[in-house]
């Protein structure tokens, strides 16, 4: 295992394609949640958690019943049932064992079924760690790795936006571009500086 | 009459992107070209229209309470099918779109349609709805990718315009696909607020 592979994985996903900044994944989520930190906190938590769940899970489904019955052309089915289904059974399992933490995520957790970086980072995986059929070398550990990264990436995106979101609640902004405008504007200006990671080679 | 108020409804007042703002991923990521916003349009309205129809003709069949996972699958196969068929008729064009075209799945506006129209009302309503909602996605992706590939590559449909015309790399970027969407809705609020 070579340990700059994983300082690759950890700086691509985290900065240099960031899922909302660069590769524009869940940016509904990142408009609509990120008016406060609170929030934005526990939506991010979540979806952390179920990239790195469903990464795990879709990386097995993918290389014990998708490659060995030659059906990958199943896979986007597959992984989006199988996601659907873990969303609903972790809101159960929440629900029943720590109702504080379920009253903590609210709506955020089923609302992460449609987020497009949990399929986007099981699609991209079972792209990048599987070359012709076949798993590379430590492909699992990579996988569950990126699906963490990517959940930290999304984080991080959140909660720069959701501080300074809060800060220009107060500011004059012209009529027409209130809420959603600002919002994609200083989403544009965040994409810019996280651009400047584009230099980091290994 | 009312089929064509169906139709027509997507493509301005209730348009899916700049509105309704459903499906913005897939809409910002591949609008860098004419060619791949067509090509994003076309597969998306596909999808929308055969789950539109096929999910009004079972909505009698379909529990309540499992409503969301049916409507997936049911759209997942369709996103499969678009998906298999653009690999092997145009895999440039799958190239270009990546892994934007198996997430036209979790896209807001298929399962928003779903949910809000195709489970309400009866098929030839939803066959026009799914229609309208698509050409008006597909305009929308026209107008932002003409944009960017203009002021980005300098180019439209691929040809180059103005030829002393030097243009700005950043907006054919992911920072100038926000920036050019920011400005829009800005413009179209704008235009709403002096009416």
């Amino acid at each position: 295992m070579d340990p700059g592979q994983f300082l690759a994985i950890f700086i691509s996903a985290v900065f240099i394609n960031n899922v909302i900044l660069s590769r524009f994944l869940g940016l509904c989520s990142f408009i609509a949640i990120s008016k406060q930190t609170k929030p934005a906190f526990a939506m991010s938590l979540a979806v952390m958690f179920v990239t790195t769940m469903s990464s795990i899970i879709t990386w097995l489904i993918y290389r014990f019943l998708l490659i060995p019955f030659n059906m990958t052309y199943l896979r986007t089915i597959s992984f989006i049932l199988v996601i659907a289904t873990f969303v609903q059974f972790v809101e159960m399992v929440i629900r029943k064992i720590a109702p504080a933490m379920y009253r903590f995520f609210g709506i955020y957790l089923p609302l992460i079924t449609v987020n497009c970086a949990v399929l986007g980072v099981a699609v991209l995986n079972s792209d990048m760690f599987f070359v012709q059929g076949k798993t590379v070398p430590y492909g699992f550990v990579y996988s569950t790795f990126q699906g963490i990264c990517v959940g930290a990436g999304y984080m991080l995106a959140m909660l720069l936006m959701s501080a300074i979101r809060e800060r220009l609640e107060t500011c004059n902004v012209p009529k027409p571009l209130k809420d959603f405008p600002l919002g994609f504007i200083i989403a544009s200006i965040m994409s810019l500086a996280f651009m400047g990671f584009n230099g980091f080679r290994f | 009459m009312k089929s064509l108020n169906e139709l027509i409804k997507g493509l301005i007042k209730e348009n899916p992107a700049f509105v309704l703002m459903l499906g913005l991923c897939p809409f910002l990521a591949v609008s860098v070209s004419i060619a791949n916003g067509i090509g994003m349009g076309v597969a998306a309205t596909f999808v929308l229209v055969c789950s539109n129809v096929i999910i009004s003709a079972i909505k009698n069949f379909i529990p309540a309470r499992i409503r969301i996972p049916c409507y997936i699958v049911v759209i997942a196969t369709f996103v499969t099918i678009t998906e298999l068929v653009m690999k092997a008729y145009s895999p440039a064009l799958n190239r270009a779109l990546g892994i934007y075209v198996p997430l036209i799945v979790v896209n807001c506006i298929v399962l928003g349609r779903a949910e809000a129209f195709a489970s309400k009302n009866n098929v030839r309503d939803s066959l026009f709805d799914g229609i309208g909602m698509g050409i008006g996605f597909t305009l929308a992706l026209l107008l932002i990718s003409g944009i960017r590939e203009f002021l980005g590559a300098g180019k439209l449909f691929s040809l180059t315009v103005i030829k002393s015309f030097e243009p700005a790399l950043v907006i054919a970027m992911p920072p100038g696909a926000l920036l050019v969407i920011a400005l829009l809705l800005g413009f179209f609020n704008l235009i709403k607020g002096r009416k």
